[in-house]
């Protein structure tokens, strides 16, 4: 049995295997499944300061190998959040991250200002969310722009602070650097791509919002690459996510540079993907003679 | 635990038209569980979502499982044959309110007509009313007749009355206390109108592209009429499939 707790930012890990923002709303609906301190972590759905409705439906659309989305951030605001749903989930035995998300700085610091005086383990910084019109996104796609948020929200933030960067920029590895530079404690990567697909009868786009986040297996490759150039950019840890739906996804993952992982698609697939997940890296770590996961990550051979 | 996931054997399967198949899957947990109205998630060999289908009933531990093929995913599913697996997710949601003893109308229009079955039978005084475009997309009539005064609407008349079933609906809804549907938009909004204005309570079913089934992904977006007065958005999943034809907006 090999030690899979890892270290992120001071905040122990029991396993590397961490619920995505968005795929598993505040844990209460999979816990129906399994209790949610089989996971490591759960990074909960991304809020807003105050109640978003989110997008008109369709929401989703299926593609090959993953979906698009674009919920748009419906969530209930920081403050239902706290009052509602933190007092439940700090008794789940499971690293709890609070996912924000604003349209201006202002919101950001206010709600991590807010949430560094509650029973969260961590705060990852939304700026990649892809289907809002106003913020999240264009946070995350310049150099300057994810510099400033993260020196604005480090100023409020007291918990450790991960930004969640966006896949859809030219070098991530510049944008990852800006981030460790301002305060990020850590980085999680990627959010979706922005996709879109089109009805051939009608010629509407599936999703009403007309673009939407593509995830799922499609994504992985992309992932792969991303925390493989963003884990030699950086120092601070680095938690890898897209596509990720099997033990070997995972490996692969963390043999990339990623410290932890998150998995989110493959629950739509699979309720029980995470537990398959951590059993199977398990196994692989016995079977290779490797004593800790921490053994693995960034361990891939380029010559 | 409320949710599982687990293979179910097909034990046997129909095709009841062109494009729309009957399935019945061994689970006794399931089956019993299974309340009318619910759904199953239904893994897709090669998908990366599942595909909600709704239950259209239950006999012992057999759940029914009647679907038309819209697309690939169920285009994939329809081919598994007796003696192969479906991995599902059951029972989901919330279904129809039942009144055993109050008169309801059952009504059901296409695709929308296997839920009314195992609903309809949980009433003992109902009237059925089953819609298709024409004969060839008829399904499902046998069972009706048994458990119910049934009507057959077709749009060209080629298989029992001509006309929708808002038509039919019409002429049986004065002696009707409760009124349960489900089937397109365009029908479930006429039979909601006619519902409220002879101020008959009536439940109505809704579909919308769903990934996670239960209610954590907020996907599968309904706008609805809030207590509060304002409007927002239920989730068909787990606040539905079936909600209050009044809270609904179309």
């Amino acid at each position: 049995m090999a030690d899979l707790s890892v270290k992120i930012a001071g905040v122990e890990f029991k396993n590397p295997i961490i619920a995505a923002s968005g795929t598993i709303g505040f844990g209460h609906e999979y816990s129906e499944f399994y209790p949610l301190s089989e996971l490591g972590g759960i990074s909960c759905k991304g809020i807003t300061l105050k109640e978003r409705h989110g997008n008109p439906p369709p929401r989703i659309a299926e593609t090959p190998s993953g979906m698009l989305n674009a919920v748009g951030l419906q969530n209930p605001g920081v403050e239902h959040f706290i009052e509602d749903d933190l007092p439940w989930l700090s008794e789940q035995n499971t690293v709890v991250i609070a996912n924000i998300a604003g349209s201006t700085k202002e919101d950001y610091c206010e709600m991590a200002e807010r949430l560094s005086d509650t029973e969260i383990d961590m705060i990852e910084l939304n700026i990649s969310c892809p289907n809002v019109k106003e913020g999240g996104v264009q946070f995350g796609t310049s150099c300057e722009s994810v510099a400033s948020i993260t020196s604005a929200v480090r100023k409020y933030c007291k918990k450790p602070l991960i930004v969640k960067l966006s896949p859809n920029v030219a070098d991530i590895a510049s944008i990852a650097k800006a981030a460790e530079s301002e305060g990020a404690d850590a980085l999680s990567l990627i959010n979706t791509l922005t996709g879109m697909r089109i009805d051939i009868n009608t010629r509407k786009p599936i999703i009403r919002n007309i673009t939407g986040g593509l995830s799922g297996p499609a994504v992985f490759p992309v992932a792969v690459r991303m925390v493989w150039q963003v884990k030699n950019a950086v120092s601070i840890p680095v938690i890898g996510m897209g596509g990720i739906t099997t033990w070997k996804d995972a490996a692969e993952m963390l043999i990339a540079g990623a410290d932890a992982l998150q998995v989110g698609t493959a629950l739509f697939t699979d309720p029980y993907s995470p537990l398959k997940i951590k059993q199977g890296l398990n196994d692989y770590l016995d079977s290779h003679n490797f004593k800790s996961v921490t053994e693995l990550t960034n361990t891939v051979v380029t010559s | 635990m409320k949710y599982d996931a687990r293979p179910c054997p097909v034990v046997k399967k129909f095709q009841l038209t062109d494009t729309i198949y009957d399935f019945r899957i061994l689970n006794k947990d399931f089956a019993a569980a299974a309340k009318p109205g619910q759904f199953v998630h239904i893994l897709v060999p090669g998908k990366t979502l599942r595909r909600p289908i709704s239950i259209c009933d239950v006999n012992g531990a057999e759940l029914r499982l009647v679907f038309e093929v819209r697309g690939e995913g169920t285009d994939i599913l329809s081919q598994i044959e007796v003696g192969g697996e479906l991995d599902i997710i059951a029972p989901l949601g919330h279904g129809f309110t039942i009144y055993p003893e109050k008169r309801t109308v059952f009504i059901g229009g296409g695709i929308g007509v296997p839920p009314m079955l195992y609903a309809a039978k949980h009433c003992k005084n109902s009237v059925t009313i089953t819609g298709f475009r024409d004969k060839s997309a008829v399904i499902l009539e046998d069972d009706f007749k048994k458990i119910s005064e049934h009507i057959l609407m077709t749009d060209n008349g080629s298989a029992g009355s001509k006309g929708f079933v808002t038509e039919a609906l019409k002429e049986v809804i004065g002696n009707a206390e409760y009124v349960c549907a489900c089937g397109s938009t365009a029908m479930l909004r006429g039979v909601a109108e006619m519902a409220k204005q002879v101020g008959v309570p009536c439940e109505i079913s809704l579909e919308e592209r769903m990934a996670c089934g239960v209610g954590a992904c907020l996907g599968c977006a309904v706008l609805v009429n809030r207590e509060d007065g304002t409007q927002g958005y239920k989730h068909v999943c787990k606040n539905g499939p079936v909600f209050k034809a009044e809270e609904v907006v179309f």
